[in-house]
């Protein structure tokens, strides 16, 4: 179902987007079953504290027991109780490079989940449905491991130094003009680290008297930088053009909470592709907002650079913009340049303020050698400049993989979140037991998925995670479809009543959204 | 329906319900005090339902019999 925009065609393509609501009896299950587990903590820990059971978590010491207690709260109950009766789903060793299939190290558990032993097996070619390779750059063979090798042989591993001091090597600054390039700006800076980039970098941009206007949903690295820098925080709802619009209209009627001055900068922080929802920003509106009500937009491509638009430039080429509309365009290179870093992109005076004014660029230790070669490589082989068209024909694949996964996921009756271009495919599991079983029992059939549960999502919409990738073949998502259909009938998933809902820009309401706090 | 109690079917279910109510992640004994609850519990209902209900069926019944022109002599049959 196409979705109808009001706002004279922003959109030059169709943004399908859709979030199925939860059907009303898995909710009141899920809440029976997370309910029977509380009271079974319960007892638990009764029996821990009067030592009827032997207590494995960490606990304050004897002395210590007449203090303000330090477990009681409520992540740390759900840790000792429901997350460790699931645990062995997560933190599984691999033991080769992640490509399309990995080999796992097995282990066991003998005290349900406290304590693992590897039985010194290794589980061989599990299909990978959670590693973000986008573009299947995580290989040990090819021009990249090639180019990545001689490197190392020619600098070395480390580097030693800050990128201020002696850590600037000619190799950063190649990297640096060729990212420039690649995303269609004036000037970029690489950072080691993607969560330093957004972390480091925010506080050097905006301070007091600065408002930061943040997504519901944005990563862990955003929300710190932004709480780090000092500056005042509102939230909208998430990919909420209106929610924003009456933020942004407040913020310029009202001005600073108590002085009523107009704010400093107010910045907009967004992310290209959601990795728990699978949803791409509505960027062509939000650029529309920037610009009528003059503020700054900072977009973390981290999941989009590489595995959205037509030559895998990121969110902006996916929607036909120009990069100068973005103020600060940052990305990361873990997914899809197979690497580790951050990159930010922009203007020459912002990257020459960001040089200096950087604590990650003052503190931080300058990227590793091969892994700076690896993106350079990769880079340039999705650019096309090594001479062939193995990058092209990579982005295609993925977006081919795509578009094939969501359509027979949807088919089969799976509750799928997200835009339907975009490679992140959450698949709603809703109950806390069926985390733990939909993880094991993909592991039995040798395929590797990624499980999220509480923490990182709302408690009742636990989902499984697939990350696509330009290097699954499509057998292997043949393979990969069989088995979760499989499961998705075994453990009863099908939850879909297949009414799509479309989207609606509903129109603005001033009684639609809470009342921001100042 | 024989396919609907085939024994396969009906441990299908079984698992189900240990999915629903989390029964599947505990340990044998959580299993084991957890079951005698649910079936405590399900007995208590069913004898609820037998003291309850049955008492009211048989003298709405008696009721009907009586109004359908069958006078009863009994002398056990004055309850309304």
């Amino acid at each position: 179902i196409n979705h109808i925009v009001q706002n004279g065609g922003l959109y030059k393509r169709p943004f399908n987007e859709a979030f199925e609501e939860t059907p009303m009896l898995v909710a009141v299950l899920t809440y029976v079953g997370y309910g029977v587990l509380t009271l079974f903590g319960y007892l638990r820990d009764f029996m821990r504290q009067w030592k009827i059971e032997k207590c494995q978590n960490a606990t304050e010491r004897e002395e210590q027991k007449d203090f303000v207690p330090l477990y009681q709260d409520f992540e740390n109950f759900y840790n000792r109780n429901l997350y460790m009766r699931i645990r062995d789903s997560w933190n599984r060793p691999i033991c080769s490079v992640p490509g399309a299939k990995v080999d796992m190290m097995e282990r066991v558990s003998h005290d349900y989940n406290w304590t693992f032993t590897y039985t010194g097996r290794v589980i061989k070619d599990i299909i990978n449905m959670g590693s973000y390779n986008y573009l299947g750059f995580a290989q040990k063979a090819g021009p990249c491991q090639e180019a990545a090798a001689k490197v190392l042989s020619q600098y070395g591993a480390g580097v030693c130094s800050t990128r201020q001091e002696m850590g600037n090597l000619d190799k950063h600054e190649e990297l640096e003009k060729l990212v420039a390039r690649f995303l269609g700006v004036e000037s970029a800076m690489a950072y080691g680290m993607g969560f330093a980039t957004n972390s480091m970098n925010i506080p050097a941009l905006v301070g007091k008297g600065c408002l930061i206007l943040s997504d519901e949903l944005n990563h862990a690295s955003l929300v710190l930088g932004a709480r780090l820098s000092g500056a005042t925080i509102r939230i909208f709802k998430h990919n909420n053009m209106q929610s924003l619009e009456k933020l942004l209209k407040d913020a310029i009627v009202h001005g600073q909470p108590r002085t009523r001055r107009p704010w400093k900068k107010i910045l907009i922080l967004v992310e290209g592709i959601y990795s728990m929802e699978g949803s791409i920003v509505r960027l062509p509106e939000v650029i529309a907002l920037k610009k009528k009500y003059k503020s700054y937009l900072y977009l973390d491509e981290a999941h989009s650079i590489g595995a959205l638009g037509p030559t895998g430039r990121g969110v902006v080429e996916y929607f036909g913009l120009s990069p100068e509309d973005v103020d600060v365009m940052m990305g990361t290179f873990t997914k899809s340049f197979g690497a580790a870093g951050g990159y930010i992109g922009g203007k020459k005076e912002l990257i020459d303020y960001l040089r200096t004014y950087s604590h990650s660029a003052v503190y931080a230790t300058s990227m590793s050698p091969p892994v700076v070669e690896q993106i350079i490589t990769s880079v340039k082989c999705i650019m096309g400049e090594d001479g062939t068209t193995v990058g092209e024909a990579r982005v295609q694949q993925l977006a081919e993989n795509t578009r094939y996964f969501r359509r027979r996921l949807k088919e089969m009756g799976f509750i799928i979140y997200g835009n339907e271009d975009s490679p992140v495919v959450p698949l709603m599991l809703y109950m806390p037991a069926k985390i733990g079983a939909f993880g094991r029992e993909m592991l039995k059939r040798n395929i590797g998925v990624v499980v999220v549960g509480f923490p990182a999502t709302p408690i009742i919409e636990s989902r499984a995670r697939f990350c696509l990738s330009a290097a699954h073949t499509k057998e292997m998502l043949d393979t990969a479809l069989k088995e979760i259909n499989e499961v998705g009938d075994l453990l009863q998933l099908k939850y879909s009543r297949r009414r799509l809902v479309p989207l609606l820009d509903r129109p603005f309401d001033e009684t639609t959204y809470e009342e921001t706090e100042d | 329906m024989d396919v609907k109690s085939t024994p396969s079917y009906l441990y299908w279910l079984f698992c189900q319900f240990e999915l629903i109510t989390c029964s599947y992640l505990m340990e044998p004994w959580e299993k084991v005090l957890f079951y005698s609850f649910n079936l405590a519990m399900a007995g208590l209902l069913l004898y609820a339902a037998y003291a309850c209900l049955a008492v009211q069926l048989s003298s709405s019944l008696q009721l009907l019999w009586h109004l359908l022109g069958h006078p009863q002599q009994n002398a056990l049959s004055g309850v309304k």
